[in-house]
């Protein structure tokens, strides 16, 4: 478990190094999470110990985000100000990408059956 | 009284103060939460945001004091975001079976994002400072501030719209996708991830490790795409 913390720190440390170091827009931890995952496929096995870690870490993620949501409590007067074009921009746009983005990711999925479908129809013809 | 008083304020300093109630406040909505009839729209997440904000109204406390104590949650948030590795390297034989969708549609899941804000921005005649500040409203915190700082626009404030979208987006993605009949969840986890990243791929871990996976994928990519997209896009649009 100890061992796996280590890792775990160790690929956001090696993350962070990479992104200051190169001056990347890129955050060190998202770094160190896709460097991880290279590893993680290199070596072709996953330890029990970096399974509870992550599970551990992963199992509330959200509770983490409570700190920094909070942080809006600083913006309230900015916000209430503009509440009304803030909620419209927010609202609609979060909902057009949601669903835009499933069913692109839907349509893409499907599209090899579809074809197939349609090329054996032809061949009917 | 005065004692009570007095015990207040040494409460409210004391490092545990805080974090305590931060922790107890999620717990006990969880347990609120779960004992509900299915209602998908409250999460633990949004209902202790919202109490915490109060508490912190109410007693008139500094986010100064409370950032100060709760703020080593925030820090695990670093090497959480390295452990979304596992889910995904557990997941890694549907993530290579559906590759090519995928990266088909990251960029358009990018352009629907950015446009869909850059539109309804002119269109509610925000200021412009506001605008650019939302534009990067679907990538995760850290990347979304170097954007916005980038294009001119106000990291602090950019911080918060992207915290808002994560709330709002939990709050409608699910009813919206059954609505629009999406149910897959690798589907579904990766429209989350790259709308709603970091909130929206937590979101998707407590309903599966899969859409977990899809999510966490999705986020990364959208941030690491939108840091390139956003600038230019600006660049050309003015």
């Amino acid at each position: 478990m100890i061992g796996a913390l280590t890792l775990i720190f160790c690929f956001q440390l090696l993350g962070e190094t990479i992104s200051h170091l190169f001056g990347l827009p890129i955050p060190g931890p998202v770094i160190g999470m896709l460097l991880l995952f290279a590893w993680l496929s290199l070596r072709g096995q996953l330890s029990e110990g970096l399974e509870r870690a992550s599970s551990g870490l992963l199992d509330n993620l959200t509770l983490l985000f409570v700190p920094a949501g909070v942080g809006l409590i600083l913006y309230i007067d900015q916000l209430r100000e503009h509440w009304l074009g803030i909620a419209i921009v927010l609202i609609l746009s979060t909902a057009i990408t949601i669903v835009g983005t499933a069913l692109t990711l839907q349509f893409l999925q499907r599209l090899p059956v579809l074809l197939s479908h349609k090329r054996r129809e032809e061949a009917h013809e | 009284m005065n004692n009570l008083i007095d015990l207040w304020g040494y409460l409210r300093e004391t490092p545990l103060f805080w974090l305590t109630l931060t922790l107890l406040t999620y717990q006990a909505s969880a347990w609120v939460i779960k004992r509900l009839p299915d209602w998908p729209v409250l999460n633990p997440f949004l209902a202790t945001t919202m109490i915490l904000v109060a508490v912190l109204l109410i007693t008139d406390t500094p986010y100064e004091t409370y950032i100060a104590q709760a703020g080593m949650l925030q820090f695990l948030l670093g090497p959480a975001t390295v452990a979304l590795a596992i889910p995904m390297y557990r997941n890694v034989t549907k993530l290579k079976q559906m590759l090519v969708p995928l990266l088909v549609c990251l960029p358009i899941g990018s352009l629907i994002a950015i446009s869909s804000v850059y539109a309804l921005g002119h269109l509610t005649k925000l200021s412009q400072a506001m605008q650019l500040s939302l534009l990067p409203k679907s990538v995760t915190t850290p990347i979304a501030m170097g954007i916005a700082e980038q294009i001119n626009g106000l990291p602090a404030l950019a911080a918060v719209f992207v915290l808002l979208t994560g709330m709002v987006g939990t709050l409608i993605a699910a009813p919206l996708l059954d609505f629009f009949r999406v149910h897959d969840l690798r589907v579904r986890g990766f429209a989350v991830g790259l709308s709603l990243h970091g909130i929206g791929t937590a979101r998707m871990l407590q309903i599966s490790q899969e859409a977990g996976a899809f999510s966490g994928l999705a986020m990364a990519l959208n941030g690491s795409l939108s840091a390139v997209l956003i600038p230019l896009i600006v660049y050309f649009l003015g």
